[in-house]
């Protein structure tokens, strides 16, 4: 999983060119996620559709990949903090993890509280801890 | 703060359920060198540590030992789940059974309840990071034991060696967390006391006269 070199790339991510200024996507203000359209239109359905199935596993298992690699730079800038190459590696896993988070808990639910939902997805989806969906 | 994040660290999908795994794994859960005792010992540090550094290297990996908490009780909850009372029985978690049914409490392999004995905060930030530093080794060895133990069933056996290399990597910041406090603490005219110190010193100079308002 951590292999996977497509994923994460090389940090093209320059100091001065700090891509800091994190612009939410596909947010709309007046109706909030998951309207009833966009529930209709997007909706996984994920119990009966495999490829929907993998498409959200995959998006999961990048977020994971992501947040490990944020933790892990995390500690590592916190005895490290002036290693350029790791604080531009970490600014660049967050903008990912941002964009990859916002995208998946807009068509899949929420994967903490502090997302906007107009329904209460919170109690649809399963726990970490039942398994398939981890 | 926190915010609980609706993922695990690491995956976690057991097929097979074992009680007798169970057993024995629940004691990185609530055992004396556990993930429990871990996240809180560092938690619980964090508030005297003399520099930036060490104040954020207990902050941030007492907050990842609590996700490994949750990975620990998944593992033993997947181990437990939909077996009979008389399979739980079988792998002697009776005992268990009879006091927290299908509940994940935290103990040790052999039963002992966890305690905040198990939780080192001297008040010392050498001693505490030593201790820190002793206390992932002492996970890690846990961690093989539990890879030897486990060694027929890879969806127990991956997870392991997950959480076993991410001691090995708390270990690194430790020690470089307790250089840079001893550098701290070398440096000229630091007190462990500064502010108490100054406050005392300047008790005349700087009183608030409340007193002699009257």
């Amino acid at each position: 999983m951590m292999n996977n070199s497509n994923m994460f790339g090389g940090c093209s991510d320059s100091i001065t060119n700090c891509n800091c200024n994190y612009t939410p996507q596909g947010i709309n203000a007046a109706f909030g996620y998951n309207t009833e359209n966009e529930a209709k239109d997007t909706d996984c359905g994920c119990m009966q559709n495999n490829d929907n199935m993998e498409t959200r596993q995959e998006m999961l298992n990048k977020i994971r990949s992501l947040n490990f690699a944020i933790v892990e730079l995390g500690e590592y800038l916190d005895t490290h903090p002036d290693d350029r190459k790791a604080l531009c590696l970490h600014r660049e896993y967050t903008n990912q993890y941002r964009e990859l988070t916002d995208n998946y808990q807009k068509v899949y639910g929420p994967l903490t509280i502090h997302f906007p939902c107009n329904k209460w997805r919170w109690l649809e989806e399963p726990w970490p801890w039942e398994g398939g969906m981890c | 703060m926190w915010t609980y994040n609706k993922v695990l660290q690491y995956p976690i999908n057991i097929k097979c359920p074992n009680a007798k795994l169970a057993k024995f794994i629940i004691s990185q859960y609530g055992g004396p060198d556990g993930e429990l005792a871990a996240s809180l010992r560092y938690l619980s540090q964090r508030f005297g540590m003399p520099d930036q550094k060490s104040k954020a290297v207990l902050n941030d990996i007492g907050t990842e030992e609590l996700a490994h908490l949750e990975m620990v009780g998944t593992i033993v909850h997947q181990l437990t789940d939909g077996l009979s009372a008389e399979e739980i029985k079988a792998a002697g978690l009776g005992d268990y059974y009879t006091d927290h049914g299908v509940d994940v409490y935290p103990q040790s392999a052999a039963g002992t309840p966890f305690t905040a004995a198990y939780i080192a905060c001297k008040g010392d930030p050498i001693a505490n990071l030593q201790e820190d530093l002793a206390a992932e080794q002492k996970a890690r060895a846990t961690y093989e034991k539990l890879i030897d133990l486990c060694a027929d069933d890879p969806d127990v056996l991956d997870p392991l060696r997950f959480l076993r290399q991410r001691e090995i990597v708390h270990f690194q910041r430790f020690g470089e967390a307790l250089r840079g406090v001893q550098d701290k603490l070398a440096e000229k005219r630091f007190y462990m006391n500064n502010m108490n110190s100054n406050s005392n010193n300047n008790n005349n100079d700087n009183d608030c006269g409340c007193e002699n308002k009257n």
